[in-house]
């Protein structure tokens, strides 16, 4: 780790040797990032068991249905199972809608786009990429719900703000996402295992389905699930357009709720008890998201020996 | 054989019209807000101040979201950079670095919500800041850094090792060659890497709520320099509502008689900024590394 | 209807020898002014030529002469790069393989081809071989078991894999049998012509002597065309050699097509002369 001193530096030759500054100092920038990621881990943990050692509240009751975190009113719950339940219900639906779409669009880019298509489709996806949350939101709130509203009043949408408007939403959020990954994972398998098929006299779908999808599967499945990963992390978005009812998801056409809204809702105003049981949901949100880093980093793995 | 080939034309239509619905669906979003917002649209709409009554501007707010764009960058260019130097220079294959590139994973993994809570017991209550542009920035440079840091070293790795051993082969030191040979030809991709940051930043809402505050501001003062007075928008210990959040607003509060033009308006100003960070960060990519290569 | 290309009433089923073809012997294969272009510039001139069936002729010339050209004209191969265009005509049994009503999957199934590196695909032995015909509407799995095994039989494989079939993966094989797989799964589509792109370049001695012998073999039953830069292999599994070059205008062109031994004790050409007693290429 010594290094070679120029005589030009000017420098002391010796001292400078053995403390190697710069690479002291680079290195306690990057430590800056674990340092962050402790002190994050630290204080939602810290700040989310609260509710239980401060205020005494049993850990099985967060997985009950009934949220009332009104200290006024009589029999105060902190279930928060409505909010994991519609965190998870308004993902896996946006993963439902997005997936085919994504998958598909990752395929016309792959292997069936002509170079000027894929010159429009690509700069799209990153437009797409670009809109912030918020105008994604705002857009569900003005054009969306009140489109389910009119429109499919008959279906069972009384407000417009619902699970699937939330999901729909989600769903294009993060199909730039499912669909890169795809995309990668699709360019990656050999073009000779296509040559391949193609000399033994099948069509371009065969090729594609019997060929080149088994081969990408990993990568599109660690696609959904980054895509997921970035579902769990969009907030504000979704809040606009759910309804923010605290019951579980059972309808597609009512209004829920999720753990990020409730608690960008309730924060400013909520004290006590009802505060800390908004960190508990923060913990439970970092949580789920954790257990998405681990299961990319599991199929990572998987993928590694090949 | 006939079966083979029809499912073929099938799959490839199929495919097509993916294509076509997404940028038609694309071109739909875009469209709505242009439309939305020429018949309202002014200059002085960029300029001008919040009014419940009246059609008011965004100026207040969008000089916030510039604001907090440069004060995160202050701090996340330097430590990016320097970090993304060591990561690509000096790091080995230890558990240190396993350790940080498993913070970095995680850190990008987190809802921004979350990150927002920790800014908010961090920088908020902690230190007893209560909202401020600091604490906001501060807490976007939390998930900005590491992205920034990933980016910078990607930048360092591609200098080719061509570059570095012929300088290390005229006996320049270790850091000698990084400040000298090898950043100089880096720069281009750091540069892109923090034009795209800066997009990410400005159109950052969640995790601002609760850090920089939620209140419009009414009228900024720009003559009044003293960076301690919060009363100041040259000050960083004040309220700094920006435009991403400013329209999230749109949707809770009643904002007055234009909410919805006032909205759909900044909501065009929102897209048109982070799509020309986009889009310059690689132009200038491009630029610069013309530049760079000798010409 | 889907169109094809109608199949000759009978194949004669006696195994020419390897010294010369009779002249009475019908064209499988006929290419008439073939040229081919990448994006505007010739790489490919003009090319005549006819391959009797049940003969094994090789294509013989320095790098980069549009040997590999050629041969993918036989298989409509070069369709799948956009900048290619071919123009000429190319038969099959005497029918234009090229013409509009004529589905380049068809030719497929009747012309195969062998690539230079081994290419199975990351499945099983087994699934390698079944491919073709399943995906050719083959569902009854007591033939698949028969085609596969056959098959295996035919490429000189299947002593060696018959007992995980289906458990290895094509890919842990070695690179000769990697080619033998290859081999097996062009056999399993019963085509009448192989092509092989210079199938032994990427394989050692002993694996490329197998396939040698194995061609020898296949001649009995189907036509082959194979590409190659080693001439002693040519000489050695080759009726009829056919050698093109350089011409100074950087396209390639076929200088001579004759018996093998005559190309390479006796040519014509100047040109061949040099190539085969290696005075350049």
């Amino acid at each position: 780790m010594t290094t070679i001193e120029s005589s030009a530096s000017g420098a002391q030759p010796g001292l400078r040797a053995r403390l190697d500054l710069p690479r002291r100092i680079t290195l306690a920038a990057a430590l800056v990032v674990i340092a962050v990621v402790v002190l994050l881990l630290g204080f939602i943990a810290w700040r989310g068991v609260q509710l239980f050692i401060g205020a005494g509240v049993p850990i099985t009751q967060i997985f009950t249905t009934a949220w009332q975190p009104d200290p006024l009113s009589a029999g105060t719950n902190y279930g928060l199972l409505p909010f994991i339940g519609g965190t998870l219900a308004v993902m896996a639906v946006a993963a439902l809608i997005a997936t085919p779409l994504s998958v598909g669009l990752a395929l016309f880019l792959a292997e069936v786009a002509p170079a000027w298509a894929r010159r429009i489709v690509q700069p799209a996806m990153e437009v797409f990429v670009g809109i912030p949350s918020v105008v994604y939101g705002w857009l569900g709130l003005v054009v969306l719900v009140p489109f389910l509203r009119t429109q499919f009043g008959w279906l069972g949408f009384t407000t417009g703000f619902s699970w699937f408007a939330g999901s729909l939403v989600l769903s294009l959020m993060v199909l730039p996402t499912i669909t890169s990954i795809s995309y990668d994972a699709f360019v990656v398998v050999p073009a000779d295992m296509r040559s391949a098929s193609f000399a033994l006299g099948t069509t371009r779908w065969q090729a594609i389905r019997h060929v080149v999808l088994p081969a990408a599967a990993t990568g599109v499945i660690t696609a959904i699930v980054f895509g997921l990963m970035r579902a769990a992390g969009e907030a504000l978005a979704v809040q606009m357009v759910i309804g923010n009812a605290p019951v579980m998801p059972t309808s597609l056409t009512k209004p829920v709720t999720t753990l990020t809204s409730q608690i960008t809702l309730d924060m400013s105003d909520a004290t006590g008890t009802w505060n800390e049981a908004l960190w508990t949901m923060g913990l439970v949100l970092l949580l789920i998201s954790l257990t998405f880093v681990l299961i990319v980093r599991r199929l990572g793995n998987r993928r590694a020996p090949e | 054989m006939n079966r083979a080939l029809t499912a073929d034309r099938i799959a490839t239509a199929v495919l097509w019209a993916v294509a076509l619905f997404v940028i038609v669906v694309l071109i739909a979003i875009i469209g709505y807000f242009v439309v939305q917002s020429i018949p309202t649209f002014s200059i002085s709409f960029l300029f001008s101040d919040p009014s419940d009554t009246q059609l008011g501007g965004i100026g207040p707010v969008l000089w916030n979201s510039v604001y907090m764009l440069v004060l995160t960058m202050l701090f996340t260019i330097p430590l990016g950079i320097l970090g993304g130097i060591y990561m690509a220079e000096y790091a080995g294959d230890g558990w240190l670095t396993n350790a940080i590139r498993f913070s970095q994973e995680l850190i990008s993994s987190v809802p921004s919500i979350v990150v927002g809570l920790f800014g908010f017991a961090l920088f908020v209550a902690a230190t007893g800041w209560g909202f401020t542009a600091l604490g906001g920035a501060l807490t976007l440079m939390v998930f900005n850094l590491p992205l920034l840091l990933r980016l910078s070293e990607q930048a360092i790795r591609a200098v080719p090792a061509d570059e570095r051993a012929a300088s290390l082969a005229l006996g320049a030191t270790k850091w000698q060659t990084i400040r000298h040979a090898v950043l100089p030809v880096a720069i281009t991709g750091i540069v892109t890497g923090i034009v795209l940051t800066s997009g990410r930043v400005f159109g950052e809402a969640a995790a601002l709520l609760f850090t920089a505050g939620l209140s419009t501001p009414v009228h900024y003062d720009f003559s009044n320099l003293n960076l301690l007075d919060p009363r100041s928008p040259w000050s960083p210990f004040r309220n700094a509502t920006t435009l991403s959040v400013y329209i999230w607003k749109s949707n809770s509060e009643g904002l007055g008689a234009f909410v919805t033009e006032v909205a759909n308006m900044s909501s065009m100003v929102l897209i048109v900024m982070v799509l020309g960070f986009n889009l310059s960060s690689r132009w200038l990519g491009r630029f610069l590394q013309r530049r760079v290569s000798g010409l | 209807m889907t169109p094809t290309l109608s199949k000759p009433l009978a194949r004669p089923s006696l195994a020419a020898t390897p010294s010369a073809v009779s002249r009475d012997a019908a064209v499988k294969l006929h290419a008439q002014n073939v040229s081919v272009l990448y994006g505007g510039r010739v790489a490919v001139r003009d090319v005549t030529l006819d391959v009797p069936e049940h003969s094994v002729m090789a294509f013989i010339g320095p790098s980069g002469c549009g040997k590999s050209t050629v041969l993918r004209c036989f298989d409509r191969m070069n369709d799948l790069i956009p900048s290619a265009t071919v123009t000429g005509r190319v038969e099959l049994d005497g029918e234009d393989m090229y013409a509009q009503d004529v589905l380049p999957v068809e030719v497929r199934r009747k012309v195969g081809l062998v690539f230079q590196r081994p290419n199975p695909f990351p499945m099983s032995i087994y699934e390698n071989v079944a491919y073709g015909p399943r995906r050719h509407g083959l569902k009854d799995k007591a033939s698949l078991n028969d085609l596969v095994e056959r098959s295996l039989h035919r490429a000189a494989l299947w002593d060696e894999v018959k007992d995980d079939l289906r458990k290895k993966s094509g890919l842990a094989l070695s690179g000769g049998q990697q080619q033998r797989l290859c081999i097996a799964r062009t056999l399993a589509i019963d085509p009448e012509v192989i092509l092989m792109d210079e199938p032994c370049s990427a394989l050692d001695p002993i694996a490329t002597l197998k396939i040698e012998e194995l061609i020898a073999q296949l001649k009995a039953e189907f036509t082959i065309v194979i590409v190659t830069h080693n001439m002693q292999q040519a000489a050695r599994v080759s009726d009829r050699t056919a050698f093109f070059t350089l011409g100074e205008d950087r396209a390639g062109y076929l200088v001579e097509l004759d018996d093998t031994l005559t190309i390479f004790t006796n040519p014509a050409n100047q040109l061949t002369e040099d190539y085969v007693s290696g005075r350049f290429g």
